[in-house]
């Protein structure tokens, strides 16, 4: 299957993969969707300051990396932010979720396009509408780590648990109502059925809410830009102030650490829908 | 609550539903006053097309729905509006509804674990509830490892393992292949002689409910049309819906003329006029089911026969019967189902346009009013 060598068989109807409009298009976006970001990747190799020709390999900037203390520490303040918003996120989703699905009450369709309003509104108004919110209310700050990251953990909580709750409320829907009224009949109390029956049934829907949480969390710039203060930098927002000075190979291993965490836990995100949509369709 | 099955038997019915209504939405009656009794012991079917109110009436049973008008007795309290949980009753899901994250073992523990029954007795109870429905060896299994009839018995041993009073069924044998249907109306019968527990199932297939049931409650449009026994049910039917609803029958329209003590006479067209037992009135039809009718080629002399000359039309042979369209000069062919009682084939042959003399004893002949 060389895309050089010729098949000598005809094209079939199908062989949609042989065809030169698909393989051309294919190609086209994959190209400008990974070039820039392998370009990123293989530059944090390059043996040299200045981020333009290549040097030679080294892996130099992974470790000065390590012992730049003020990244270590942005990266810390990530971690924890990411870690308390995916808790809260992953509970208020779930909680968020399970009344929808199970309740009928006035203003319903109301509630759920509420909902998903930070799923749509511009980033920017987010970040603006926080900063000025805490501001107003006069939000302490200067507190002791890690409650000096409260705002910022708020703030992402905020946007993030909507997208935990549509992935949690998608799950709910595969749910046979009829597992909850038999555990009811064979004595479970309203709480039991929720314990016993609902959430094992929501569990790859909770990891899944719970991984994507996670990665908004960690990847977050614009939000946590307007919420944060000099004591409470990010690792988004310190790899910004980096590269405001110049754009050294060092900036690129960050930028590309913070890729494959990401990936990682995408992909885990990923695999527990996909376990979802099959338990779903097997079961009733 | 689970010792309620062994309480001393009185005369007194488990199941008493007293006027029940349910309105759903301030508009849909999905029942209708319902008035029934379900005697200690019974194995009860709920019969009917699909949307008359019989699942309305089980959930209402269970404790799922509560009435709008009415009280639901069972075994002498008022459930009327007792949560399902506190219920003395256990039901069979249409989906089985085992759940899919506990072996089976544990799935059929999940009821007495919530009575807080001790550890030694539950594992006795739920070894004993899974030989009943022969699952005794697969007590580890998870459900996704079982076919549909196994995570069936499942359901039934883990709704049975509580020994209610009163076990419901809804469509239980619906999502199962044909002949494990049969072999389980078999295993339903047999169970229920064995544990003694009254069973109401809810089904809508008429097949179904006459070879289990002790007696059926007939339901239409949210009103139940008849309860009796199967043969009752059967061979007389009280109204056109229940005749036409369990198996085939010929329907004759015509009116009654004349109204004596238990008879009545009817007048119908191509039949002329027949006095027969009855009490309907006004409207009538003139009823029979096609294995009591007779073929002869001759004019019957017996006075005690109904009898019409009939052209053959459509035929269907099914082996051990044919089915035979006659037509007798009225809107509705009447139908036939001939036994084939020899090997001679030129005998049992029907051809298409061959006349007949078709007759059906008086006795056998239903007077059906509205």
């Amino acid at each position: 299957m060389s895309i050089f060598k010729r098949n000598p068989d005809p094209i079939g109807p199908l062989d949609y993969s042989r065809r030169f409009s698909l393989r051309f298009t294919v190609g086209l976006t994959l190209f400008f969707l990974y070039a820039p970001i392998v370009g990123l990747i293989v530059f944090s190799f390059n043996d040299s300051r200045r981020n333009v020709v290549w040097r030679g390999f080294t892996t130099d900037y992974y470790v000065k990396l390590f012992n730049n203390d003020a990244l270590m520490l942005a990266f810390g303040n990530s971690l924890t932010i990411a870690l308390f918003t995916t808790l809260f996120s992953t509970v208020l989703g779930a909680l968020t979720a399970y009344v929808l699905w199970r309740y009928r009450f006035p203003g319903k369709a109301i509630y759920e396009g509420g909902m998903a309003l930070p799923i749509v509104i511009p980033e920017i108004c987010m970040g603006v509408a926080m900063m000025v919110f805490f501001a107003r209310i006069g939000w302490p700050s200067g507190m002791i780590w890690p409650f000096n990251l409260s705002a910022i953990t708020i703030a992402h909580i905020a946007f993030s648990f909507p997208f935990a709750a549509i992935v949690i409320r998608a799950r709910l829907e595969s749910f046979n109502p009829e597992l909850a009224e038999c555990a009811r009949d064979l004595g479970a109390s309203e709480f039991r059925v929720f314990r016993d029956v609902v959430v094992p049934h929501m569990k790859p829907g909770l990891i899944a809410g719970a991984l994507l949480a996670f990665t908004l969390s960690l990847d977050d710039f614009v939000i946590t830009f307007f919420t944060s203060g000099p004591d409470t930098v990010t690792f988004p927002v310190k790899i910004y102030s980096m590269v405001r000075f110049s754009v050294t190979p060092e900036v690129n291993a960050a930028s590309t650490v913070l890729i494959l965490l990401t990936l990682v836990v995408t992909a885990f995100a990923l695999r527990m829908q996909n376990r979802n949509n099959m338990l779903g369709s097997s079961g009733h | 609550m689970s010792d309620t099955a062994t309480a001393p038997s009185t005369g007194e019915p488990i199941i008493q539903i007293k006027n029940v209504s349910k309105i759903f939405g301030g508009t849909v009656k999905a029942v209708d006053e319902v008035n029934l009794e379900v005697q200690r012991g019974e194995f009860f079917a709920l019969l009917g097309p699909s949307g008359c109110g019989k699942t309305t009436l089980l959930r209402m049973l269970a404790g799922f729905e509560v009435p709008t008008h009415g009280q639901v007795i069972i075994d002498g309290h008022d459930m009327s509006t007792v949560a399902p949980n506190k219920r003395p009753i256990n039901m069979v899901f249409q989906s089985y509804a085992v759940f899919p994250h506990m072996s089976v073992e544990q799935n059929v523990a999940y009821g007495l674990k919530m009575d807080r029954r001790p550890a030694k007795e539950i594992r006795e109870r739920v070894a004993e509830a899974l030989d009943l429905v022969k699952l005794g060896h697969l007590g580890k299994r998870m459900p996704d490892e079982m076919s549909g009839g196994q995570r069936q018995r499942v359901a039934l041993a883990r709704a049975l393992v509580k020994r209610p009073s009163v076990l419901l069924l809804d469509e239980p044998l619906s999502a199962l292949d044909a002949k494990l249907r049969e072999a389980m109306q078999m295993e339903l019968v047999r169970l229920q002689k064995t544990v003694g527990i009254t069973f109401v199932i809810v089904t809508h297939d008429q097949s179904e409910a006459l070879s289990m049931a002790n007696r059926i409650a007939v339901m239409n449009a949210g009103t139940v049309q008849q309860v009796a026994p199967p043969t009752t049910l059967y061979e007389a039917p009280a109204n056109r819906f229940v005749a036409d609803f369990i198996g085939k029958i010929n329907m004759i329209e015509g009116d009654a003329v004349k109204a004596g003590e238990g008879e009545v006479t009817v007048t119908a067209p191509g039949i002329g006029e027949v006095t027969l037992a009855g009490t309907a009135t006004g409207k009538v039809a003139l009823a029979v089911r096609p294995e009591k009718i007779f073929v002869a080629d001759n004019e019957p002399a017996d006075p005690n026969v109904i009898k019409v000359k009939g052209k053959v039309g459509e035929v269907a042979y099914f082996g051990s019967y044919s089915n035979v369209f006659f037509d007798i000069g009225l809107a509705q062919p009447l139908q036939a189902d001939i036994s084939n009682v020899t090997t001679d084939v030129e005998e049992i042959t029907f051809t298409a346009g061959e006349e007949y003399w078709v007759y059906w004893r008086k006795a056998d002949t239903l007077v059906l009013g509205d």
